[in-house]
């Protein structure tokens, strides 16, 4: 060793400590990993550079899944939450989704304080400039000052800060995030380790100074009476504030008028970006080009925390130049003389094909080299997390020999939006939304715990104490819905009040009814049939809840898990990994292209590959069966 | 994995006139050439193909057969792969033979289906066309055959696809509401849905109901002759295959008591039963007889039950009608022996004692008055109604009227859903069922036993 360089031996570097970094960091420390976490800030530890929320659509059900396995960011936003709502909610339970305004800098303090007292874990502040590879493996990193981390595992959780560059108008400045230091090193490493790399692009929307907002003329927000906490480990009434509000106002015909006219100074539209952005988070320059019959647009405006009268502009991402900014903003209701604090801004950054990576999160062809969230091509805070805390517990997992975990699409939100990186070649940054969940009615946030903390705890992750009371929950739902599956309802004056005051018809002479079979009437609830329901114990809301949902939609739960079972069908088909196709014949050229390049683990994530179609995998499927009774018989032969 | 020769007898193991066997692999030239010499002492020649060479089969120095041997290069053949075909004379002994020697020189026995699979996995016909190959295998009649050829071309695929397109439109809708509510509206989208959701109901049940015609088109009527002792039922039967324009079959499988045959008259398929006479009796044996015929009748779709005209109705005959009433049987009631009548109007049977209509025919087996009309009669019934061959998609496959239904329950849950109040989310989850279950008929999704359970229907050599 050299005396010149500092060089320090860990089990796991992190390069990144954004909302991907941190659950990786922890997870893998968590489990045992002497771990090191990278950052060009230390100040930004889990920043939040965008919106000033956790959760919303789809994005809920990832933070309760998370929560369930051992994840960090429920427990976090439970602490540093300032108002709480739940989505949807007139819509079925599969997709009511939690949705919590954050206080920024509290959501960061917080994060740190956990990270600081985990034990095995530091954190580094330092830009990573190379990934040592040997022999196929990764072996440490080096930074720019010349230091060496040897270590066994790398994950990598680079955000957009790879070649990072914040655009709006003709302005363009080769920064990260607010400003933050890019990290304009690492991808030419991973360039040379034959590693393809994509250009994404994100935006960002004003932000306001409050005090020149008149909320008087926008509508309020309030936050939900019953505030349901995002962690499985809380119960609402340890997490009660007094809650902050948001508003509600508009865009009108002006401010697409001005977004119109000056669409040429736009640098996505005059091509000055050539990054791709996400269709489902548009910049409202393109939500104006995109629905031009639209006469106003929603625009959401949030507290970016406690501590500040700084306001978020939700839904008014924008890459306009600065005097156009102003002109669009001050045309809504309550902004006529708004002064901005921030700019808008849309940020490219350098990006993996994450289809290079095993539905591990770990690259084909580098062992013990990861990669965690925007890296991926993914978009969002809850998305990078997810991926984190996978990625960290596998590195982990597979470090101590033991076998790693993939979630598939019929276990959780995880297990979708894993499978989709690393399977479909998306053309633009990835946003988890409920329609790409096949099996959506099992998959609800409500029932993450059920679904997912026993795999948290058998990994290691989710703390015994969570897994206990999970256990009691568990088993105090089954006991409930076997009750109400054995109770009997009888036909008495009493009853068939009560069921005449709820707008539900009585029950007939001699014809009794069970518990069960009430529930699942449109009018009735669990809840709703206390008052007839004599032998009922006070349960959990919890319990409540699961008991209700599980009965009221027995019909269409049942179907959905015959579909899960049709798709664990093909999920079992392996492919052998180094399966040729060039030898196939009837598949069809571009079939056979990307079955090479993407290398399926089974029929079931061939089939999902774009480009990929039917027939392709019917040849593929009589072609493996044939190939596995040849081989079958071969091997009865040599036996 | 490198695939062998194989090599099968492509025609049916019955006397005919040529038999041909097929060889297909990387070998089959080898292979032929080990067996085969043109009348110079020549081989077939790999460089050129599509021809056909008169010449011999030896074997172990004997000439075993004279043949004609067709030469396919790959990829320009049924399986995409080198193909010889032998067409040798017919006859189930010879053909036997020439298969062993074919096998002896280095082919393997193709197992059952396995030429189609080889024109699948080299791309040459997709699992609808592999599938359809069965139904043109396995046609008797032109009426079949045009209808496996129809899907073939794609009549089903096309109507199918029409009906996913109404389904994948509305669940698309959905989805796109739930991820972006402010641009898209879901209120009352039910309400909305619900006339086009019913008219796909319709649509299916339409096409379900094809599928009995379309077995009728495959498999043919399952057609029995019933009646009294010396009704002329035997006589019937003879008559019928003595009509010039019906084809005849022979059908093995003779029952004791039961005589069967496949007659084909213009685009439909007769597999006529002949029962024993049917009476009140003591006699054990004829007892057997008369349950016999009971039984045949019940499994028919279609029951001739034949009266000789020249004397009255007893109870036997009562007993008879009842039983047929009774079982909901389709029938026809020939009143035979009109040629022994005095004269043409004489109406010495009368069926209508009550206010009953029956479809009555005269008919005389011994001067074939009224044969033809019969089965024109029978042909009638048979392919007129909403169902006209020519233009209409005729469901025959047993597995796509089994995913119709399947898509059908699917489609009344999301009517049920929408009845019952329920949130738009719900629906999806019937409404992909339903598309996916279409989606199997047309192969534009797939399943895990589907293609296993396609090529497990083909016979040997196809």
């Amino acid at each position: 060793m050299s005396e010149n360089i500092v060089r320090e031996k860990y089990d796991t570097v992190v390069v990144g400590a954004g909302h991907a970094g941190v659950e990786a960091a922890l997870a893998s420390a968590r489990l045992g990993l002497k771990t090191i976490m990278f950052t060009v800030s230390v100040d930004s530890i889990a920043m939040m550079p965008c919106n000033p929320n956790i959760g919303g659509s789809s994005k809920g059900h990832l933070v309760c899944e998370l929560d369930a396995l051992g994840g960090e960011m429920g427990r976090n936003i439970d602490k540093t939450y300032i108002q709480s709502r739940m989505l949807n909610e007139s819509k079925g339970p599969a997709v009511h989704s939690l949705r919590a305004q954050a206080d920024k800098q509290a959501y960061i303090k917080e994060m740190r304080k956990t990270l600081e007292n985990t034990p095995g874990l530091k954190i580094r502040q330092a830009e990573v400039a190379e990934i040592l590879v040997e022999h196929g493996k990764v072996c440490g990193v080096k930074t720019v000052s010349g230091a060496i981390y040897d270590c066994e595992r790398v994950i990598l959780c680079t955000g957009v800060y790879l070649k990072a560059r914040c655009i709006y108008g003709e302005v363009s400045e080769y920064t990260g995030p607010n400003g933050l230091k890019a990290a304009n090193h690492l991808t030419q490493s991973l360039i040379d380790l034959g590693i393809a790399i994509k250009r994404f692009k994100t935006g960002t929307p004003a932000r306001v100074d409050g005090r020149s907002v008149d909320f008087s003329k926008m509508q309020v927000q309030h936050g939900d009476e019953f505030v349901r906490p995002f962690s499985f480990s809380n119960e609402p009434e340890d997490i009660a504030i007094k809650q902050a509000d948001c508003y509600l106002t508009y865009t009108n015909e002006e401010t697409h008028r001005i977004i119109r006219d000056n669409i040429d100074r736009s640098p996505l539209f005059s091509g000055a970006i050539e990054g791709t952005g996400p269709r489902y988070c548009p910049s409202i320059e393109d939500k104006v080009m995109k629905f031009p019959d639209k006469e106003r647009h929603q625009i959401f405006v949030e507290p970016e925390g406690l501590y500040t009268n700084e306001v978020y502009l939700s839904g008014m991402s924008s890459s306009m130049p600065e005097d156009v900014q102003y002109r669009m903003i001050r045309t809504m209701p309550g902004f006529e003389n708004a002064d901005i604090v921030r700019n808008a801004y849309a940020i490219e950054y350098d990006c993996i094909d994450a289809t290079q990576l095993k539905a591990t999160l770990e690259f084909k062809n580098i062992g013990g080299l990861y990669s965690a969230g925007q890296i991926n091509g993914s978009s969002g805070y809850e998305e990078a997390a997810v991926q984190g805390l996978m990625a960290g517990m596998n590195a982990a997992l597979s470090f101590k020999g033991e076998d790693e975990i993939v979630l598939d699409r019929s276990q959780a939100y995880i297990g979708v939006l894993i499978d989709d990186l690393v399977t479909k070649e998306s053309a633009e940054p990835y946003r988890m939304m409920t329609s790409r969940a096949e099996y959506r009615l099992l998959l609800r946030q409500d029932n993450a715990d059920l679904r997912l903390s026993e795999i948290g705890n058998r990994a290691g992750l989710l703390d015994d104490e969570t897994f206990e009371k999970y256990l009691i929950r568990k088993r105090e739902i089954e006991e409930e819905i076997t009750r109400m599956n054995e109770t009997m309802v009888g036909v008495c004056a009493e009853n068939n009040e009560f069921l005449a005051a709820h707008g539900s018809e009585p029950l007939k002479e001699g014809h009794g009814i069970k518990m069960s079979d009430l529930i699942k009437r449109p009018e009735l609830d669990y809840d709703t049939l206390a008052p007839i329901d004599k032998k009922r114990k006070p349960l959990n809301w919890r319990v409540r809840e699961q008991v209700n949902i599980s009965i009221k939609y027995e019909g269409y739960i049942k179907r959905q898990q015959i579909q899960v079972e049709q798709f664990k069908k093909l999920e079992s088909r392996l492919i052998p990994e180094d399966f040729d196709y060039g030898v196939l014949n009837g598949l069809r050229i571009e079939a056979k292209q990307k079955l090479s390049k993407i290398r399926p683990a089974s029929i079931g994530q061939a089939q999902r590959i774009s480009g990929v179609s039917p027939a392709d995998i019917n040849v593929l499927m009589v072609y493996l069966e044939q190939f596995n009774r040849q081989k079958g018989n071969a091997e009865k032969a040599q036996n | 994995m490198t695939n062998d020769t194989i090599a099968a007898i492509a025609t049916g193991l019955t006397t005919s006139g040529i038999g041909i066997v097929r060889i297909s692999g990387p070998e089959s030239y080898e292979i032929i050439n080990r067996i085969f010499v043109n009348k110079n002492g020549g081989s077939v020649i790999l460089n050129k193909p599509n021809r056909i060479h008169y010449g011999f089969i030896n074997v172990s120095r004997e000439t075993l057969d004279e043949v004609l041997v067709m030469n396919m290069r790959a990829p320009h053949s049924f399986t995409g792969e080198d193909t010889i075909e032998i067409d040798c004379h017919g006859g189930p002994l010879m053909m036997k033979r020439m298969l062993e020697a074919v096998i002896d020189a280095g082919a393997r026995l193709a197992e059952p289906g396995e030429f189609t699979k080889r024109a699948f996995l080299n791309g040459r016909i997709d699992l609808a066309q592999a599938e359809a190959v069965i139904d043109v295998i396995n046609s008797t009649n032109d009426s079949s055959i045009k209808a496996s050829v129809a899907q073939l071309k794609g009549s089903v695929s096309n109507k199918v696809r029409e009906l996913r397109e109404e389904l994948i439109h509305a669940t698309a809708f959905i989805e796109a509401a739930l991820d972006d509510p402010e641009h898209y509206e879901l209120d009352n989208y039910g309400d909305e849905i619900m006339p086009k959701l019913t008219s796909l109901h319709k649509s299916i049940e339409e096409l379900v109901k094809t599928y009995k015609y379309g077995r009728f088109v495959r498999e043919g009527i399952n057609t029995c002759i019933l009646g009294k002792p010396n009704a002329g039922k035997s006589s019937l039967l003879n008559a019928i295959l003595g009509e010039e324009r019906a084809i005849v079959t022979d059908v093995a499988g003779t029952t004791r008591d039961a005589i069967k045959e496949t007659v084909t008259y213009k685009n439909i398929t007769l597999n006529i039963v002949d029962t024993a006479g049917v009476r009140e009796t003591e006699d054990k044996v004829e007892r057997i007889g008369v349950e016999i015929a009971y039984k045949e009748a019940i499994g028919a779709d279609l029951v001739l039950y034949v009266i000789d005209s020249t004397i009255p109705m007893d109870e036997s005959d009562k007993r008879i009608i009842e039983f047929l009433e009774a079982n909901g049987l389709k029938t026809l009631y020939l009143l035979n022996k009109t040629d022994l009548l005095r004269s043409k109007n004489e109406d010495v049977v009368d069926l209508c004692g009550e206010n009953v209509s029956r479809e009555t025919l005269k008919i005389s087996t011994v001067t074939g008055e009224g044969i033809s009309e019969l089965l024109e009669k029978i042909h009638d019934m048979y392919t007129d109604g909403s169902i006209t061959e020519n233009n209409q998609v005729v469901i025959t496959s047993e597995r796509h009227v089994e995913s119709l239904r399947k898509a059908d329950k699917s489609i009344c849950n999301v009517i049920e859903s929408i009845e019952a109040g329920l949130p738009e989310d719900f629906f999806t989850i019937d409404l992909m069922d339903a598309y996916k279950e279409l989606g199997l008929i047309i192969g534009e999704e797939t399943e895990e036993d589907l293609v296993n359970r396609i090529f497990s229907e083909f016979c040997m050599g196809k």
